[in-house]
């Protein structure tokens, strides 16, 4: 396609994200996330405590010119411990969207193409993985199998996709019956092909902002898991089982820097990516585009 | 059997059955129709709204499955192929479509619409199949710069164009021209007609031309057609058909074309009401409750289509009009 690509006019694509970045509260919330992003990702260059490192003549201390944001109860570094902390629980929100996004569209539109056996089949399926109620599926399943990192990524797509699944049936359901899927269907066309030339472009919008929004809700999955120690087991840090500690009132009521933090970050990074989400859906969005 | 005629259709039917646990009427969209297109010939498909038209058309380019009847193409049997044979089949029956707004990808380049179909079949290396996009871009004569462009920079007329391209590149020998010129403004109908004409004529296509405008239709078709809620009431050359009409469903629809002479004075014959319900059409010939001429016997039974003169099919019981 290389002869076609030069001196092409503005896809819908780039349509779409010109309107992203006239969109104020997306942009700010962009402007939020990428530092975040580059400070989680680069901190051991620069910042001379390790997430375990312990200073025995630290320890409770509140902020200072040497741990900027203090230290916890057994001396380490809140700083470098909210840092690793991030990249951990981006890494687990990055990761499961990734997987629960690629089940999601590819289950949807599996359904919402291959016709309608397959359809009624799959979508049963999916109603069932729906009606689990998602805490105690949770729950179950880090108990079967354990916690950690990789446990917890496991957890949080396996939960995730049906959502998406549904959105991608519901657009292809529809999709499918267009006039140019038939004229593809016209050509010989097979259930791969018009998977990956019709329906993932047409479904592109429900699936960055789903994406976007799936980070969000998995950065406070991951909390909530690690927080019930369920997640990423200490002394590995993340946001969630550095919130642990508030559950003592002492450390609640007399180290507020050891919980604060943690929390603050959690509560800033997802109002950005949400911000960035909603930006997207609106800037993705079909009335918008003209025809 | 002889190779005679390029597609036979016999007994073609197709039912559309409520959705699951619906309960509603099975809808008979169309019944016991048959006919025959020579290799070269244009063939004219005419009806109301509902009469079946597109439900033929679908299933000649195997876009939907008959429930009954066969068709078959070259001699060959196309409702039991496998799926290798009717990928290639594909490749032979393209389908032009009446909506140009709806049967473009607004995601895709013209490009990318106009090799679309030789990627599916795999054909020729990516630089040949640009190529051949850009050939049949400037048969249909755009410029060569809408390769790059999108669906959405171009008019209707010429989108129109992009999809008579794009079924171009396949190089079919079959063409479902699907009311090719309905959607579109009276003044770039004529274009397109002409631009069809034209192809079909220089590359030898056999063409099904769908039309619910009978001056359109005698423009273009060697053989006409009439379709009637999903039956064939009146089948001929195009020249006998407009000269003299057998079938009383026929006289009417001609009776309707406006005529550009003012001192021509025809006794327009007004059809009242709608046509029925293919969920549950009337017993007998289905025209009856709407037919002029209609008698006790026309609910009888259903008129076969019959030879009156040569090549010239009708299905009505009255041969004693005129």
């Amino acid at each position: 396609m290389a002869a076609l690509a030069h001196n092409r006019s503005a896809g819908p694509i780039r349509r779409a994200l010109s309107r992203f970045f006239e969109n104020g509260a997306a942009v700010a919330g962009l402007a939020i996330l990428v530092p975040i992003l580059l400070l989680t990702l680069t901190y051991d260059l620069w910042w001379p405590y390790r997430p375990n490192d312990i200073d025995l003549l630290a320890m409770n201390r509140g902020p200072s010119p040497t741990h900027w944001l203090g230290s916890d109860g057994v001396g380490r570094d809140i700083m470098a411990r909210l840092l690793q902390g991030g990249r951990t629980s981006l890494l687990v929100a990055t990761v499961s969207m990734a997987i629960s996004t690629f089940i999601g569209f590819f289950i949807g539109a599996i359904a919402g193409f291959a016709g309608r056996l397959v359809d009624g089949v799959t979508m049963r399926f999916v109603d069932l993985a729906m009606t689990l109620p998602p805490v105690i599926f949770l729950l179950v399943l880090a108990s079967i199998v354990g916690s950690g990192i990789m446990p917890t990524i496991f957890v949080i797509s396996l939960l995730s996709w049906p959502v998406l699944s549904r959105m991608v049936r519901a657009r292809l359901l529809e999709l499918r019956e267009r006039d140019f899927v038939v004229a593809s269907r016209g050509m010989g066309a097979g259930l791969w092909h018009l998977l990956i030339r019709h329906g993932l472009p047409n479904t592109i919008d429900i699936l960055v902002v789903y994406a976007t929004l799936q980070v969000a809700s998995g950065i406070l999955l991951e909390a909530g898991l690690s927080f019930l120690g369920l997640g990423v087991t200490p002394p590995e840090a993340s946001w969630g089982n550095m919130l642990n500690a508030a559950r003592a009132t002492h450390v609640l009521e007399n180290y507020p820097w050891q919980w604060m933090f943690p929390g603050g970050a959690l509560v800033v990074t997802v109002l950005a990516i949400n911000f960035v989400g909603d930006g997207l859906r609106d800037a993705f969005d079909p009335r918008s585009e003209l025809k | 059997m002889s190779h005679k005629f390029f597609l036979e259709v016999s007994e073609l039917g197709k039912d559309f059955a409520p959705v699951a646990f619906g309960r509603g009427p099975v809808v008979r969209a169309v019944q016991n129709v048959s006919f025959n297109i020579r290799r070269g010939e244009v063939v004219g498909l005419v009806g109301e709204s509902g009469s079946g038209k597109t439900t033929i058309g679908r299933m000649v380019a195997q876009l939907i499955e008959p429930t009954s009847g066969s068709i078959r193409f070259d001699g060959v049997e196309t409702t039991s192929l496998t799926r290798r044979e009717l990928r290639r089949m594909h490749a032979r029956v393209q389908y032009i479509f009446q909506d140009p707004f709806a049967s473009l990808s607004p995601r895709m380049t013209i490009g990318e619409i106009l090799v679309e179909g030789l990627d599916i079949q795999r054909i020729g290396s990516k630089s040949e199949r640009v190529a051949k996009a850009a050939q049949a871009l400037a048969s249909v004569d755009l410029p060569p710069d809408a390769i790059s462009r999108y669906p959405h920079e171009f008019s209707g007329g010429q989108r129109q164009r992009i999809g008579i391209a794009r079924a171009l590149t396949l190089a079919p020998e079959l063409i479902v021209a699907d009311e090719p010129v309905s959607a579109l403004d009276v003044s770039i109908q004529a274009q397109i007609v002409n631009l069809l004409r034209d192809l079909q004529m220089r590359l030898g296509l056999t063409m099904l031309f769908i039309a619910h405008d009978l001056a359109v239709v005698e423009y273009v078709a060697d053989t006409v057609i009439v379709l009637y809620l999903g039956r064939i009431m009146e089948m001929a050359p195009s020249r006998e058909l407009y000269a003299s009409p057998q079938h009383p469903y026929t006289r009417a629809l001609l009776s309707a074309v406006p005529s550009p002479d003012p001192s021509r004075h025809t006794a327009r014959q007004i059809l009242k009401g709608d046509i029925p319900s293919p969920a549950n059409p009337p017993s007998g010939c289905v025209f009856r409750t709407r037919c002029p001429v209609a008698i006790e016997a026309c609910a009888g039974a259903v008129p076969a289509l019959r030879e009156g003169a040569k090549g010239h099919f009708k299905a009505c019981i009255r041969d004693d009009l005129d």
